[in-house]
């Protein structure tokens, strides 16, 4: 006890050195969880974000680029697949549900998508959620358009709000500005990019492109609502798909009836498989990352390790006095391990909290800035196996000094030569 | 009891020690017999191995060869760890200078040596309680009545080896030893400190083995032996210095 508590005083004696110490280690664990949490977040986001679909079918291309440009809106298809194929392809008997993307407009940095209302009933996030409407009702008449989350919070829409729809991605440009949509309803947050979309039925991006011939509008033509109304105007292509089977067993046999698909080249895409694959190219990048972490981790032990080395030689008489009076060498020791234990637990306490005070105040930044919605957990087991190992790294760290001052204790006698 | 005053507090023969390195100081004694309730002075210059003899004693270092005997136990028979307990529990130990750990306060320096040495304790705790005795101590040693909550930096040289020796006095081991105590403190001081501290030595009834190279010390004790008369010493010089 008095022994406890006089280490403690040797310690509090020598608090800034103490402080910029726990600080080091701190920040270490702050890089190592943070990088941890950065990754198993974003896995767990975009796992999220295709949770229900059984495939993702577009025109023929790399599986991951099809899946990024269709679930995760990042760049562009480079071809369509015909409204005929698309048809053809989800009358099949396997098809329990299809939802048709048709990408390609903005507004103002958003994307708006054509579809159908199959949507907001199949499409699922995060373990089989399907959305939800915050205000309002799905598209109905033609001019209608539905809104994610992020889109009304970012933009101030409410219900009833009318806005106008940019051609291509840009945010500026030539506009479907004659032709404005009504928000007819806002979905409730999902953490996916679904909240940062606007939704629009196909026939809609049909009718605002009436009056346009590649890419520009056609001069003089200006075709009134009501007449794009009543006119019919059935789609010619789409972008992509999202399909759910009636049974998974079924999903080998589709997809392969997909990418033999005759009429066509299409193909038609695992979204796990697709992420798996994403997965491993990133993993070097996230390798090197946690590497980096863990050096720095080390840094700090090492630093560790030098501050209570460094004290050595002033506490040489402080050791010869315990020593003098019965302490053991190993009991010397073992006050040097668990100082910098007590080192290392306030690092670990302190880097932990600082995290997540940076996770709670980052969470909007990097999801407005990534569309990543890292969620905000308890340390996960990976987690814990990691500040485990900084715990240990740190006991070990002790043991260096430790093992000098018991070599000292023997070497000195009870007499510390000065 | 007439049987334990016959044990010797002390009994070397043919002790021999070399400290570790090529041309280290080496020390042998013949023999050394120093009996309960002795206080005892032995005198050396500088130099002389008078720290390591009480190393030695004190079972902080081990003699190559010869036998030790404190209070009829052979420390050759002792491991390491019951050497730092034996010596935990059966001696007090003031340094020249430089006594007190500098960051704790002075009642958990004198408090300090009973963590490791249980009978200490007990016997602390009986007369009176461990802080009462740590304090009643430090008030028999003329230290003022608050100065067990200061920290020992705050305290000057003299009242440091007061808080020393209260110390090494705490649960009554049965040897002191003191290692040129006085040697930090003007005459005035001295003659001071040397009064309390065998007062309480003949309070406790402990043997008091202390050493020094100031004669006129002599008169305080009962025995005064010349080391050189004792010890046989060597140290190659490393070269012509
Ligand atoms: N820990 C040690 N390691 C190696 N040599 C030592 C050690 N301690 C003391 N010595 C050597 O032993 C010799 C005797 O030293 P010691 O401290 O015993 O003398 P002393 O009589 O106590 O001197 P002083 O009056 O200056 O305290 C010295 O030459 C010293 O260099
Ligand atoms: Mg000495």
């Amino acid at each position: 006890m008095i022994v406890a508590r006089l280490a403690l005083q040797s310690l509090l004696n020598r608090w800034i050195t103490v402080l910029l110490t726990v600080l080091a280690i701190s920040v270490s664990v702050m890089l190592l969880l943070g990088v941890e949490k950065v990754r198993s977040g974003a896995r767990d986001s975009f796992a999220g974000t295709v949770s229900g679909a059984d495939l993702v079918i577009g025109a023929r291309s790399g599986a991951m680029q099809l899946l990024l440009y269709s679930v995760f809106r990042i760049g562009n298809a480079t071809n369509n697949v015909t409204w005929r194929s698309y048809q053809d392809i989800v009358s099949r008997a396997e098809v329990a549900w299809a939802i048709p993307l048709s990408l390609g407009d903005s507004h103002r940095g958003f994307r708006v998508i054509g579809t159908t209302p199959d949507y907001f009933e199949h499409l699922q996030y995060r373990g089989g959620q399907t959305l939800k409407f915050a205000a309002g009702t799905p598209f109905d008449d033609l001019f209608d358009v539905v809104v994610g989350s992020d889109v009304a919070s970012r933009l101030g829409y409410s219900i009833g709000d009318t806005i106008t729809v940019a051609h291509g991605a840009g945010s500026v440009g030539p506009g479907h500005d004659d032709l404005p949509f009504r928000v007819s309803g806002i979905l409730a947050r999902t953490g996916t990019p679904v909240d940062k979309s606007l939704h629009v039925s196909l026939k809609a991006i049909e009718a605002i492109h009436v009056d346009w011939r590649s890419g520009s509008r056609i001069p003089g033509q200006v075709t009134p609502a009501d007449r794009l109304r009543q006119m019919s105007l059935p789609p010619k292509a789409i972008t992509a798909a999202i399909v759910g089977l009636k049974s998974r067993l079924q999903v080998m046999g589709f997809q392969r009836a997909v990418n033999e698909y005759r009429a066509e080249p299409l193909s038609a895409v695992l979204p796990g498989v697709a992420l798996q694959e994403m997965w491993g190219l990133v993993a070097t990048a996230e390798t090197a990352l946690l590497g980096v972490s863990a050096m720095v981790v080390v840094t700090s032990m090492l630093g560790l390790s030098a501050m209570i080395l460094s004290t050595l030689n002033e506490r040489r008489r402080e050791i010869a006095i315990l020593r003098s009076l019965g302490a053991r060498p190993g009991t010397v020791g073992s006050l040097l391990v668990g100082e910098a234990t007590l080192l290392t637990v306030a690092g670990i306490a302190i880097g932990t909290a600082a995290l997540y005070a940076v996770l709670v105040v980052a969470r909007p930044l990097i999801d407005r800035q990534f569309g990543i919605d890292i969620g905000i957990q308890p340390p996960s087991s990976t987690d814990a196996r990691l500040l485990l190992a900084i715990l240990i790294g740190g006991i070990t760290a002790g043991f260096l000094p430790a093992y000098r001052a018991y070599r000292m204790s023997l070497a000195d006698g009870m007499m510390v030569r000065t | 009891m007439e049987a334990q005053a016959l044990i010797d507090a002390v009994s070397l023969r043919g002790v021999e020690y070399k400290w570790n390195g090529r041309d280290a100081f080496a020390l042998s004694v013949g023999a050394l017999q120093i009996p309960r309730n002795e206080r005892l002075l032995l005198l050396g210059p500088s130099g002389s191995g008078k720290s390591t003899l009480l190393s030695l004693l004190t079972g902080v270092v081990v003699a190559q060869a010869g036998s030790l005997e404190i209070l009829g136990q052979r420390l050759d028979a002792l491991g390491s760890s019951g050497r730092d307990r034996f010596r935990a529990e059966h001696f007090g130990i003031i340094f020249q200078m430089f006594n007190l750990l500098p960051y704790g306060t002075v009642i958990d320096n004198v408090l300090l040596p009973l963590s490791f040495a249980p009978a200490r304790r007990t016997r602390a705790t009986a007369a009176g309680g461990a802080e009462g005795e740590a304090r009643r101590l430090l008030s028999a040693l003329g230290l003022p009545a608050d100065i067990g909550r200061r920290r020992a930096t705050t305290l000057s040289v003299g009242q440091q080896q007061r808080v020393a020796t209260a110390r090494a006095l705490i649960g009554s081991p049965e040897i002191i030893v003191a290692d040129e105590p006085t040697s930090a403190l003007d005459d005035d001081r001295q003659q001071d400190f040397l009064d309390l501290l065998l007062g309480q030595i003949d309070a406790t009834k402990a043997t008091l083995i202390m050493v020094s190279h100031d004669r006129r010390l002599a008169r305080h004790f009962t025995k005064v032996v010349e080391l050189t008369d004792i010890l046989a010493t060597s140290q190659r010089e490393a070269a012509a210095t």
